[in-house]
């Protein structure tokens, strides 16, 4: 009989309880069968941590998250994980998670949840006022210019149609499909001011 | 990386500096294990013995921010005793390249090189160019003898790296240098391959580029790029920093590595012509004289049809920097602290914890007007206006915090570290009201882009012009939910035309093929609407598009290959081509065909990573082909000297710069101490710190300030990450399991260290610095020893930066103790050496 990886829990779990009770294994085996992964759904994902890439397969069942655990395929970790990879069921079944956007006004004390549209109207209107007031459509520069053999330093007006009053930091934490959408937002909305973790 | 992770198992020597793969990529060190196991050698050089030095062969001491001077070290001690892997070292770098006579070595000029200009505080770089013929090619001597030439200066230059000078810099003890020399420097026989891994303990100080340059000239002096087990491998912090690069999150690049346009360059064409390296050398592929079709491409798949040949592709949209204007990091706080900003966004990242000097960075954000920080949970950034001291009836700062989903609740890729772009599905929906990145992205530029719609206002066409059609239409023309999948096609690219193949230009004597008949079927490269199947198809005229010209080929007409899980390995070195996808084109090793001599036949024949077969014919009816890892190009071996090209393809002469003329402070690395530093003098010159790097000294920013041989703060410190907390820990002190098993701010100190400041382990101190004070649990450890540094003892100490006080009873920012000074070449913040003082309280 080859022993597959569920068999073998199977076959310890019952053979542990029959070494320590000895008698009716019928409940036992039968809460062994229903492992709470049996009828998941399984999903890969990659780890969001280090940049490793470890590979993860997700169980879920009726829309919850009820295991995650390393993908024994994944040729980099071969179903092993770390402490933060194989804690990250947490960052579902957490109460600390922000789950409604919020919004703390000037001075403030306290956050004030608030609606997405009514956040991303106010976003959309502040961004606006301020890439307005601070756009800068042109910018004097100096250039080397020659003239016969000698380089002359001239000052010119030079098209930079640049935003100087808004800057923008972040984000590793994205997938390459956001961060290729969040630069093409910050580009054209004039930001040259734009920084993320891999700076520091 | 140049290599990727499961490489690691290929190598004969692994050197761990400026990392901790042990404790900070855990799941990596078992390749490490592996390759131990196949007798390899594992060197561990760190001021802590961490949990990889536990498990090193080989461990050196070294105090922080005196890498440069071991690594010279090694470097003097490969010439001197002729450990260098010649053939690779004359053929495949710039070491046989002659150097202008102008040229000074800081040997020759008290610490610096020639053409320096302190009131600049950069170089004149005149004089670090290479002589030239008549016909403008580089002057060589392939004997590497004259004095003038690459190899013999770099002898001369790290001649003055004397085992016994380094020891009185690093405080490394010399026997132990000698043993960690003698070990790595084996690995440059042919059949032999070292690995170099690093992170932030390289690149977080202002010689940061310099340390890891120091490295490379070691690497290609023994033949170890371009081989598997070898290359220099960063191992990168973030899931997906490497994918965030690519694609350009940063002041000086565009998606692609293509910089981003200065004013001084008016159209595509002065872009192109500044950014093109050019290279009569028929031997060099020049790879980067592409870069006009990426830039076009690039443009295309932003503007779309907005785009045409007569506006210039758009070009005067994008915003650009004037010449040599900084917008690094730094600097935006610093732009900040002045009230220079009014907007900013913090989009999953907390710099009130992750800035150096983090009070400046938490002071500069109460001068905005509004913030907007998009995150999973509450964190010290988004609430910086109720931190520790701050009354928040005087911040004005409007703040708003939208939730965002987790990884497992949206759909796209990431890139680790070895560049695998590896596909992500969603397990469930986003939690609460929280939305995928994307979404919020999304529906932000819907809403700014209706109001320039409806209103105008400044330049609308940079925003209202973006080709933004990801979604499913509404009747009001605006589109619902993004369709992750549209996104990642864009960034591959589409031909927008029919595009037909080119005939290849003829050879000088060749005769022209005779002319096609007009009934015959035109050979097309690619249809309207089809997939790019690689860059290699992208024009510069228009016809193609492509977001990022690097992942040209991960989502193609085969389909999205980075989903792919396929096993085969059939070389056995842990490839696995057909797993995920990686950039560029699904190559695992940067340069491979610098593991093969110039006919194509590998220096190791055991672990070959690409090889030439010279008798394989292929479909076209060509003969001779490449086997193994997707080489460098399709070029027959350089031994064939009409088709054959260098290895070194994204240089423009073809080969490995062990001199590097293109760096701000200096052609080869030179040891300079830390902005603040334990010792009166630099024992290498009289320059103590690097000259090019950049200092804030604004006597308005009261934040910045600098101690150095300060008696307050005479310990050497330096910050690290821990096993159980990620970054500055916003996830992971959120997650209970993980601050259960690390749950607050400590210090490691030396036994000496407790005995003179009468601390026992578990005591509570104060670390503090000229910037800021934190709290601390004391660990007295003899993981950490003090060091000799010339005639005194000094002392290090090392603390984690994953806290902050958002987490109550965690303890502070490890980070509101470091400097605001940045390297010379990135602006990285110096945050791994820096000085502080420590006392028991209470």
């Amino acid at each position: 009989m080859s022993v597959s990886r569920r068999n073998f829990l199977k076959l310890s779990s019952s053979g542990l309880a029959a070494a320590t009770l000895g008698i009716n294994l019928a409940p036992i085996e039968a809460r062994a069968e229903d492992l709470p992964i049996l009828h998941a759904r399984e999903t890969t994902t990659i780890c969001p941590y280090c940049s490793v890439g470890c590979g993860m397969i997700v169980h879920t069942l009726g829309g919850n998250i009820i295991n995650v655990e390393g993908d024994p395929d994944h040729p980099i970790n071969e179903g092993s994980l770390c402490p933060k990879g194989s804690s990250v069921y947490q960052l579902r079944d957490n109460k600390a998670r922000v789950t409604k956007p919020m919004y703390r006004a000037a001075g403030a004390g306290e956050w004030k949840e608030v609606s997405w549209d009514w956040a991303l109207d106010e976003i959309a209107r502040k961004t606006k006022i301020a890439r307005d007031a601070t756009f800068l459509p042109t910018s004097k520069i100096k250039v080397k210019k020659k003239v016969g053999t000698t380089e002359v330093e001239k000052e010119i007006e030079a098209t930079v149609n640049r935003t100087m009053g808004i800057a923008s930091v972040g984000s590793a934490a994205l997938d390459n499909e956001e961060c290729y959408l969040y630069q093409k937002l910050l580009r054209g909305l004039g930001l040259v001011y734009i920084e993320h973790q891999a700076r520091i | 990386m140049t290599n990727h992770w499961i490489d690691f198992k290929n190598a004969d020597v692994i050197l761990i500096m400026g990392a901790n793969p042990a404790e900070n990529h855990p799941v990596s060190f078992r390749w490490i294990m592996k390759a131990k196991d196949a007798g390899a050698k594992v060197i561990c050089v760190d001021p802590r013995f961490t949990r990889s030095a536990a498990k090193s062969d080989l461990y050196a001491p070294l105090r922080s921010g005196t890498d440069i001077a071991f690594l010279g070290g090694l470097i003097n001690y490969i010439l001197q005793n002729k450990l260098y892997f010649e053939q690779y070292v004359r053929d495949y770098t710039n070491s046989a390249y002659l150097v202008s006579g102008d040229f000074k070595l800081p040997g020759e000029l008290a610490g610096l090189f020639s053409g320096y200009d302190p009131k600049k505080r950069s170089y004149d770089v005149k004089s670090w160019s290479f002589q030239k013929n008549e016909d403008e090619s580089v002057k060589k001597d392939p004997a590497m003898q004259d004095p003038h030439c690459v190899f013999q200066l770099l002898k001369k230059h790290y001649s003055r790296y004397t085992p016994e000078l380094v020891s009185k810099t690093t405080g490394t003890p010399k026997e132990k240098l000698l043993e960690v020399y003698k070990l790595y420097a084996s690995t440059g026989q042919p059949d032999k391959a070292g690995t170099s891994l690093y992170a932030m303990g390289w690149t977080q100080h202002t010689v940061g580029t310099q340390n890891i340059r120091a490295m490379s000239i070691i690497q290609l002096l023994l033949g170890n790029m371009g081989v598997a087990g070898g290359g220099i491998n960063a191992l990168r912090g973030e899931s997906n920093v490497q994918g965030s690069t690519d694609h350009g999150l940063l002041f000086h690049i565009l998606p692609g590595y293509l910089p981003v346009p200065s004013a001084d360059l008016k159209d595509t064409g002065a872009y192109i012509e500044k950014h093109t390296p050019k290279s009569k050398d028929p031997q060099s592929a020049n790879w980067w004289q592409n870069r006009n079709k990426y830039l076009i491409s690039y443009l295309k798949a932003i503007y779309g049809a907005k785009a045409t040949k007569e506006n210039d592709f758009g070009y005067a949209w994008l915003p650009k920097l004037d010449p040599g204007m900084n917008a690094s990091w730094l600097m935006i706080f610093d732009n900040m602290i002045k009230g220079k900003f009014k907007g900013f966004f913090a989009w999953g990242q907390n710099p009130a914890c992750s800035g150096s000097n983090s009070n400046k960075v938490r002071n500069a954000l109460g001068k905005l007007d509004w913030m907007v920080t998009a995150n999973l949970f509450d964190n010290e950034t988004a609430s910086f206006w109720k931190g520790p001291g701050v009354d928040s009836s005087k911040i004005k700062t409007e703040v708003f915090f939208l939730p965002a989903a987790a990884s497992f609740e949206k759909e796209g890729s990431i890139t680790n570290s070895g560049r695998w772009a590896q596909w992500r599905t969603a397990a469930v929906k986003p939690l609460g009201q929280s939305k995928p990145d994307a979404e919020i992205i999304h529906e932000l530029f819907q809403k700014i882009k209706a109001l320039y719609a409806k209103e105008g206002g400044a330049l609308p066409e940079q925003l209202t012009n973006l080709t933004w059609n990801y979604g499913f239409k509404r009747a009001d023309g605006t589109t619902k939910g993004v369709d992750i999948h549209a996104v990642a096609k864009e960034i591959n690219g589409y031909f927008i035309e029919d595009v037909e193949e080119k005939p290849k230009p003829l050879k000088p004597g060749e005769k022209a093929p005779p002319a096609a008949p007009p009934w015959a079927p035109k050979k097309m490269l690619g249809k309207k609407g089809e997939l790019a199947a690689g860059f290699a198809q992208l024009q510069a005229d228009g016809s193609t598009s492509s977001g990022n010209w690097l992942y040209t080929q991960s989502y193609n007409e085969k389909g999205n290959l980075m989903t792919r899980r396929g096993k085969k390995d059939p070389t056995g070195l842990g490839m696995f081509h057909e797993w995920s996808w990686c950039w560029p084109v699904n190559r695992r090793i940067l340069y491979n065909r610098a593991s093969v001599n110039p006919d194509g036949k590998p220096y190791n024949l055991k672990k070959a990573v690409v090889y030439w077969n010279p008798t394989a014919v292929l479909p076209t009816g060509a003969v001779g082909a490449w086997v193994g890892d997707v080489p460098d190009g399709p070029w027959p071996p350089m031994s064939n000297e009409k088709e054959g090209k260098k290895p070194f393809i994204m240089r423009a002469d073809g080969v490995a710069s062990v001199f590097g003329a293109g760096l701000k402070d200096g052609p080869f690395p030179e040891h300079y101490e830390p902005v603040e530093c334990p010792v009166p003098e630099n024992f290498f010159s009289k320059q103590m710190t690097n000259p090019a790097s950049k200092v804030f000294s604004d006597a308005n920013v009261k934040e910045d300030q600098l101690a150095t041989c300060d008696v307050r703060f005479p310990l050497v410190a330096t910050t690290y990450r821990v096993t159980e907390h990620w970054q500055t820990g916003v996830m992971t002190r959120n997650t209970p399991w993980l601050l259960e098993l690390q749950p607050r701010q400590f210090c490691e100190i030396s036994v000496e260290l407790g005995k003179e400041k009468n601390i026992s382990n578990g005591d509570i101190i104060e670390v503090s610095s000229a910037r800021g004070k934190i709290e601390a649990v004391a660990m007295v450890t003899p993981r950490i020893k003090p060091f000799k540094i010339g005639d005194r003892i000094v002392h290090q100490v090392g603390l984690p930066w994953c806290f902050g006080w958002h987490t109550s009873g965690v303890g502070d920012a490890a980070n509101l103790l470091t400097p605001t000074a940045g390297d010379a070449n990135t602006m990285i913040p110096e945050t791994k050496a820096f000085m502080v003082g420590i006392a028991r309280k209470g």
